[in-house]
């Protein structure tokens, strides 16, 4: 934790000591630590012990003979078997949170585009109607979907009748997962977006129509460009959580292959004993999530996100 | 299509004959087979690994009983389980229990599955914190769980008299829980094919309609593997009562598995598959005996059927106990007394359509309806649990429930 107090106390006292003042560094610098505390305890509270706690349970072993129970022991085989096991669940939690991350994107940015720049006195009312759903349950709305896409339901009925379905229904197909992965991420899309977009000054966009590009190379290189802290920001904010996400897969999704993130839940709740394998899949998933985004960030990350 | 192998007519296994409401001179040598089994099991693996888990020897720290100042009860139960007021979700015996008793019931359909609710409250019932109900029912080999980790209450039984009384006289002594000191019988259930019979347009008799081509995709099944399973090892020619091993239960969940793969069974569910039958994206399945009946109310659509399969049917207890963290024992007990008056049961078991372990609730359900007093899904006799095969599935030991579990998990759940 103190590691990650200096490295952002650290410019801010550099730049007061080229300033010259030798009393205030010390006590600007302790401000900065009291004012870090709160939230250095915050995640002090909330991750690291969590963490701890995740990593002890991952290494344990079930107790043979009682089920439910597991003694402390050091126990790699949790590691070994989430990741042969499980390796196909894995890649089809990236897939497919990848596919919506790439489908928010695709709805997102020409929302988030009209938002800013087009919309004028509807500008908050469609504010507005990009963060509604959150007043109500994740579930809930994810299961309203899973009844709006039901064989019965209209959606199903028209995509039928015009043959559209090889398997006759939209529900339980990976195809509803990615949708409903889709839909509910996608204000955590549109929010960065728009911020980003929103901060850009219209008279740069201007210059480059004055400067004889057309709109799509203006867009190409001024707006786009302009926007990409917000992209890199909802990029991460839709594909985090829709990779660890198994609620979709539960309520829209098929019999046969699930996310790791349904593997993860079932080790917990319905395997007795299965909490150290639930805790290894946890942490792996949480390292190769980790890995993807540190390589995502340097290949097109900014010097600000939002 | 296997065909079904013809059986001679066996024994009523223990389970099956303690919820029969005529039974006479049952052997209780088998009962007390399954006990001491389950009992070898724990004295063996007693000895493997550290110390062994507290559970089992600590004397009993029950919290306050504040049931006296404090009237108020919450109950943990599963779908369609107690009898409710047209579509309103008022239930008219538990009106009357809380005008009686001025003790307000906060009641809940909390349970889809036995093994997610298990693994939802027992880390919190270890850690001696509450989980904020007075009562949860939870089935036979999970109440024998609960019980031997000691996570339950024992149970007053002088406080009732009505249980002592008119609970079955099979039931008073069960394998898990002697002399019921910690649970007593909700209601009892079969699992069977359960379907519309407009919608599959003909008759579904044998495990094996169920696999019929045009009802590809829309087959819902149970996640409760001794259900599920059970009823496709019968099909397979096993007797689940009896000593079968891992090969007769794999057997089974590589058939299950293929019936997925091949895409006739559309998804394995809990209590929730109920839901997949309404909206239609399911026309039928491996279900719970009760639960189609009431959806052929709910739904008002009397062409939903339930049908014990000609191969047989698997059977089942679920038990009310007291969380070990509740403060509101006498309450519940007060309930559960209130619920073994005949009058009382007969008006559940005529909405919920399970087997009623209520002695003497036949009788006034001549005055409600004297059709459902004949009714086998509610008033088994012997004779019809011993035709249709119906079978409890055997007592797993503390090491097969895990193997399974797992077994399950990743050939049938897809995990």
């Amino acid at each position: 934790m103190s590691g990650l107090a200096q490295a952002s106390v650290a410019p801010a006292a550099a730049e007061v000591t080229a300033g010259g003042d030798d009393q205030r560094p010390t006590r600007r610098s302790w401000t900065a630590y009291l004012l870090l505390l709160p939230g250095a305890l915050w995640l002090g509270v909330f991750f690291v012990l969590p963490l701890v706690q995740l990593a002890t349970v991952s290494l344990q072993s079930r107790f043979p003979g009682f089920p439910g129970y597991y003694y402390r022991d050091v126990n790699f085989q949790n590691y070994v078997s989430a990741l042969t096991d499980y390796g196909p669940h894995f890649l089809r939690s990236f897939v497919y949170a990848g596919l919506a991350t790439f489908l928010a994107f695709v709805v997102a940015y020409p929302l988030a585009y009209a938002m800013a720049f087009k919309a004028g006195k509807w500008r908050n009312l469609m504010m507005i109607c990009v963060v509604a759903p959150f007043f109500t349950s994740f579930i809930l709305r994810t299961f309203a979907w899973s009844q709006i896409l039901a064989d019965e339901g209209w959606v199903a009925g028209i995509l039928n009748f015009l043959h559209l379905l090889p398997s006759g229904h939209i529900i339980n197909t990976p195809l509803a997962v990615v949708a409903g992965l889709t839909y509910n991420f996608l204000p955590f899309m549109v929010l960065p977006i728009y911020a980003s977009l929103e901060r850009a000054d219209p008279r740069v966009i201007e210059a480059g129509g004055d400067l004889y590009a057309d709109g799509f190379t203006t867009f190409r290189t001024v707006t786009l460009p302009m926007s990409m802290p917000g992209v890199l920001a909802g990029t991460l904010l839709t594909f985090i959580p829709a990779a660890g996400d198994f609620v979709n897969m539960e309520l829209l999704g098929p019999q046969r292959g699930k996310m790791v993130g349904n593997v993860i839940n079932d080790q917990f709740l319905a395997i007795p004993g299965g909490y150290p394998v639930a805790a290894a899949l946890s942490f792996t998933l949480m390292a190769a999530i980790l890995v993807m985004v540190f390589l995502y960030v340097r290949r097109f990350g900014t010097e600000e996100l939002v | 299509m296997t065909p079904i192998p013809r059986r001679s007519r066996r024994r009523l296994s223990p389970e099956a004959a303690a919820v029969v409401a005529a039974s006479g001179g049952l052997s209780r040598r088998s009962l007390l087979g399954a006990g001491t089994a389950l009992g070898a099991g724990v004295a063996l693996s007693a000895c493997a690994p550290p110390e062994p888990p507290s559970g089992g020897l600590a004397t009993l720290d029950l919290p306050k009983d504040v049931s006296a100042e404090d009237k108020i009860l919450k109950w943990a139960n599963w779908t369609a389980y107690l009898d409710m007021n047209g579509k309103e979700t008022k239930s008219p015996t538990l009106s009357r229990f809380m005008e009686e008793t001025g003790i307000q019931v906060t009641y809940s359909e909390d349970v889809d599955d036995n093994d997610s609710y298990y693994a939802k409250v027992a880390p919190q019932l270890r850690a001696g914190q509450s989980i904020d109900r007075d009562i949860f029912t939870l089935t036979d080999w999970m109440a024998a769980r609960v019980i031997r980790d000691q996570l339950c209450q024992p149970l007053e039984l002088i406080q009732m008299p009505n249980v002592v009384n008119n609970l079955l006289q099979p039931l008073k002594d069960v394998s898990f829980d002697p002399g019921r000191q910690h649970s007593i019988t909700w209601q009892s259930g079969f699992a069977g094919i359960g379907y519309n019979k407009e919608k599959v347009g003909r008759e579904l008799k044998t495990l094996d309609d169920l696999w019929a081509d045009d009802l590809k995709g829309k087959i819902v099944v149970l996640s409760e593997f001794r259900d599920t399973a059970g009823l496709v090892m019968q099909s397979q020619g096993v007797d689940i009562d009896s000593d079968w091993g891992r090969t007769e239960f794999e057997n089974a969940l590589d058939f299950i598995e293929q019936k997925i793969e091949e895409g006739y069974i559309r998804k394995v569910k809990g209590n929730s598959y109920m839901e997949d039958l309404t909206s239609g994206n399911a026309v039928a399945g491996i279900t719970w005996s009760g639960d189609i009946f009431v959806l052929a109310y709910d739904t008002e659509d009397p062409n939903w059927t339930f049908t014990i399969p000609e191969s047989g049917g698997t059977l089942w207890s679920d038990n009310l106990m007291v969380p070990i963290t509740s403060t509101h024992r006498r309450n519940a007990e007060t309930l559960m007394n209130y619920y073994y008056e005949p009058s009382v049961a007969a008006e559940v078991a005529a909405w919920v359509n399970y087997v009623c372990p209520v002695d003497g609730a036949q009788a006034e359900m001549e005055k409600i309806d004297p059709d459902l007093a004949e009714s086998p899904f509610i008033f088994p006799t012997a004779d019809y649990i011993q035709e249709n095969n119906i079978q409890a599935f055997r007592v797993l030991d503390a090491d097969e429930d895990i193997e399974f579990a797992d077994l399950w998990s990743t050939k049938v759940m897809g995990n």
